[in-house]
């Protein structure tokens, strides 16, 4: 099948490639685009580990074609940092709150979580659990991931979260 | 987990897209959001030869209030559903249902066009549409036509769509003002099909039921209307004896596949307690 030449805007850079139609997005971000932060979990649309944000929702780059997502806008892992590099206040917030044991599931949190919190910027804990219901962690049973969200929904607020990680 | 080839074609049109489909004939599928079809492709349980990608087509997506019916165009996804003001004032339930699609990921992808074209017997929106009266605009090589939802489910992917025709929209009737309503579905996880769920749509008049309809997801390789059900509660308060015999009703009716989500007995069972749950809580809610 021949190869069509796809562009694309990831973490704020002009991409491009060249994929045959059945390139999964997350092949042509983790193998042309060598972005390895976006994991492949179970390759069967359940645990949200290839969790990517493009045009403002969260998708599991599994279950979508890269030439589905040309001409798009798309912000992984390595694009949730802070612009001078620091860390964002979610990312802050899994490290404080110990919100990852192995950590394979941790970037399509943060990535989730953060379209989670542009939509609704100070989040119940309920809404939390719901709100990440796509995105599986066999390690934490959630609570500190729960933490480590409201934390970073705290800090964007100018509060300080008080609560310890479990 | 890599899909068998395909040509991919992305039409800006329906008037394209019924071309494209009927030129590329068997081979082509169209692609709504493709949650359902992508992850049957990874399996290589579907190896379509075309894929004719529905998301270029604009007029495809929105939702309209049209007099006293609401339009809902097929790739309008879940999360628009979730998002929409009109939906949440005319049509509670379908926010109701939709919220327990699947995850957030997925509805930000899945479409209401591809839930109910489908033919998947756990896709919950079917049975809501058969609760709702709803019709479904289909459009192909020799023109339009309009199919009550409740001629449209042959069997377990079977549908009155021919081939290379698309379902285009969804039209549904704007239930009664005051309308109470309940959508009751019993899984075991998120994420998963319901291992029974049950619609219910009713009027209440002086403290009785004065209309009623009743929908069952998963338990039949169709969607099922649960009439006799809905009959039986119609002039009733909901009493005790009024809502068992209901159940029962359905219960009647529902011959629900024995897979990992149990037994045939207790899937009907659980079926049974997921109308009387809706049943009750509707009524609860009507003004």
């Amino acid at each position: 099948m021949a190869k069509i030449h796809v562009t694309m805007k990831v973490n704020g850079a002009e991409v491009e490639g060249l994929v045959e139609p059945r390139t999964l997005l997350v092949h042509f971000i983790r193998e042309n685009l060598q972005l390895t932060g976006t994991h492949i979990g179970c390759e069967t649309t359940h645990c949200g580990a290839c969790t990517v944000d493009i045009d403002g929702m969260s998708v599991k780059s599994c279950t979508m074609f890269a030439i589905q997502a040309n001409g798009s806008d798309i912000t992984t892992i390595e694009g949730m940092a802070n612009a001078d590099g620091t860390l964002s206040h979610l990312q802050e917030g899994f490290r404080q709150m110990h919100g990852l044991q192995c950590g394979y599931c941790t970037p399509g949190m943060i990535v989730r979580a953060h379209r989670l919190l542009q939509e609704n910027p100070a989040p119940t804990e309920d809404e939390i659990r719901a709100g990440i219901a796509g995105n599986i962690c066999r390690c934490t049973g959630y609570q500190n991931i729960v933490k480590a969200i409201q934390y970073a929904a705290a800090k964007a607020k100018g509060v300080e979260f008080k609560e310890a990680a479990e | 987990m890599i899909p068998g080839p395909f040509g991919y074609h992305r039409p800006a049109s329906v008037g394209d897209a019924i071309k494209l489909l009927a030129s590329l004939g068997e081979e082509a599928r169209p692609l709504a959001g493709g949650h359902s079809l992508i992850p049957m492709m990874k399996l290589r349980l579907a190896t379509p030869g075309h894929l004719v990608d529905l998301h270029g087509i604009a007029g495809l997506k929105g939702i309209h209030r049209d007099g006293n019916r609401i339009a809902i165009g097929a790739m309008t996804t879940q999360h628009e559903l979730l998002a929409s003001d009109e939906i949440r004032s005319s049509l509670p339930i379908l926010q109701e249902a939709a919220a327990l699609i699947a995850d957030p990921q997925v509805r930000y992808r899945g479409t209401i066009g591809g839930n109910v074209a489908n033919g998947d017997p756990g896709n919950d929106m079917p049975a809501l549409m058969l609760t709702l009266g709803a019709a479904y605009r289909l459009e192909g090589p020799s023109g339009a036509r309009e199919v009550m939802a409740s001629d449209f489910y042959q069997g377990a992917y079977f549908t009155a769509l021919e081939p290379g025709e698309i379902l285009t929209s969804v039209t549904i009737p704007l239930p009664a003002a005051g309308h109470g309503y309940a959508y009751e579905k019993l899984k075991r996880k998120v994420g998963d099909y319901a291992t029974a769920a049950a619609a219910v749509v009713l009027t209440m008049a002086g403290g009785k039921v004065a209309s009623c309809a009743i929908g069952l997801t998963n338990l039949h390789e169709t969607p099922l209307l649960a009439v006799d059900a809905a009959n039986a509660v119609i002039g009733t308060s909901l009493d005790a004896a009024s809502l068992k015999k209901a159940a029962a009703a359905a219960e009647a009716i529902m011959s629900p596949a024995a897979d990992a989500r149990g037994p045939v007995e207790y899937r009907k069972h659980v079926g049974g307690i997921m109308v009387t749950r809706a049943l009750q809580r509707a009524a609860h809610r009507a003004k």
